[in-house]
């Protein structure tokens, strides 16, 4: 199957500091990538540079067949650790704004419809009128995740998920990630929690000092190392 | 076209929605605006013909330092929870947003003005001796021009530490033929002693060079690290 996303001699240096030293893998469609590694590995850096929020200063990303990565940026959805929401309006109006960015739909009714949709995904009332800043940090990422669900998007990328949110909604979330999945999306996720994605994640990808030190398809196998 | 149309659009809804429910840029304008013209009516106690003579840079500084306020703050918002990425990992336009963002900092400074100007003639008792249907002419031109690059320069701003201090360093410098034309322009309107014509052309040309400029190079200035 062609690869979803193909990376080769990633370098991305911030000054003098390189935060991704020659990152090259290649990573197949469809399937649910759990990136892992200590604070500074790079695991965030890498998400932003797939995202095309960090150009890299060396090496080449190519995405859906293509390393025009503007012209692919309609179908990748992107969670960060920040929840890029406006926290004075609701989780319904933020949502519809970025679907417009998207131009899900110009027709209002559908573009509510959609919002709906995704907000209910992530098990939230799309009815909540309070805004996102009143919300508890478990609903905001939730919510971050359906904004990044939005335009359903052929790949996706997550960064810390789970963090903030209880234990009972990050399963919900790990099992509409592999829904996703099974749905034919690409998705990876930046992790300090590994375990909630053991038995979901396709691969688990050890990073260490701005590369990728290993790939393994169980989580036994990643800590044995 | 009819998508910059339309996200444009959406996003100074977005804008204008935020800024009623905060009342941050607004606030903060009129309070500064508000200092200004007490404590000069207070320094200076000027003739009626001296204050024709003074008003026009008096009004111009007064709203210039104000827009700074609310220039910043139209980025400041973007910034937290990093919503700006939202933006740039979408496939809309960059224009669009240039473009919501100058017609919200434009709608800000004209309610500001509106608010202002009655003040400013009681306090200093002005009546214009000129034509005085330019003046609405010479505000709209010159609120245009420093919206404008101000919006454009706060965005250049944004990543830099002490970006408070970075706009008006930028803005002032590059403004300097604006608001000499906006000076001299409102001094010819209300002392009828010159035509203010030339100034309102140069305005009106300072604004059409510095509006297209911006719009080709915001792109640059959105997608930077």
């Amino acid at each position: 199957m062609h690869p979803a996303v193909v990376v080769a001699g990633l370098v991305k240096q911030f000054g003098r500091f390189a935060a991704l030293r020659g990152v090259s893998a290649e990573f197949a469609s469809g399937r649910l990538y759990a990136i892992l590694g200590d604070n500074g590995a790079g695991k965030t850096t890498l998400l932003r540079a797939l995202a095309g929020l960090a150009p890299p200063t060396r090496g080449s990303i190519s995405m859906l067949g293509t390393t025009d990565l503007r012209s692919v940026c309609g179908q990748l959805g992107y969670m960060a650790h920040p929840s890029l929401l406006y926290d004075e309006m609701s989780g319904m109006e933020n949502l519809r704004y970025f679907a417009r960015l998207y131009e899900i739909s110009d027709r209002a009714q559908n573009n509510k419809d959609r919002c709906a949709d995704v907000i209910r995904a992530v098990k939230l009332d799309p009815s909540l009128t309070r805004p996102v800043g009143q919300y508890s940090q478990g609903m905001r990422q939730r919510m971050s995740l359906a904004r990044a669900l939005l335009n359903d998007p052929k790949i996706l990328l997550l960064d810390e998920p789970f963090s903030n949110v209880d234990l009972r909604s990050a399963r919900e979330m790990v099992s509409l990630l592999t829904g996703l999945r099974d749905a034919g999306k690409t998705i990876f996720v930046v992790t300090h929690q590994a375990s909630l994605l053991e038995g979901a994640a396709d691969e688990f990808i050890w990073m260490e000092a701005g590369q990728i030190v290993s790939r393994t398809p169980d989580l036994q196998t990643q800590e044995s190392r | 076209m009819s998508t910059v149309a339309g996200l444009t659009r959406a996003t100074l809804a977005k804008d204008l929605r935020l800024e009623w429910r905060s009342k941050d840029a607004i606030n903060s304008m009129l309070f500064f605006s508000l200092l200004v013209v007490v404590i000069f009516s207070f320094s200076f106690d000027p003739t009626a013909e001296e204050s024709r003579r003074i008003a026009g840079g008096l009004v111009w500084v007064a709203f210039l330092f104000a827009a700074v306020v609310a220039l910043n703050q139209t980025w400041a918002r973007e910034m937290r929870n990093q919503v700006l990425d939202a933006y740039r990992v979408s496939p809309a336009p960059p224009n669009a947003l240039f473009l919501a963002k100058v017609i919200g900092n434009f709608i800000f400074v004209t309610v500001l003005q509106a608010l202002m100007t009655p003040l400013f003639i009681v306090f200093y008792n002005l009546r214009a001796l000129g034509p005085a249907y330019q003046l609405p002419i010479v505000a709209a031109l010159g609120t245009w021009a420093l919206v404008v690059n101000g919006t454009f320069f706060a965005a250049m701003s944004l990543r830099t530490r002490s970006r408070e201090i970075m706009l008006p360093l930028l803005l002032f410098p590059i403004s300097i033929p604006a608001l000499l034309a906006m000076v001299e322009a409102t001094g010819a309107i209300l002392t009828g002693e010159f035509s203010a014509r030339f100034w309102i052309v140069l305005l009106a040309a300072y604004d059409v060079v510095f509006t297209i400029a911006s719009l080709f190079l915001f792109g640059l200035v959105l997608q930077a690290e």
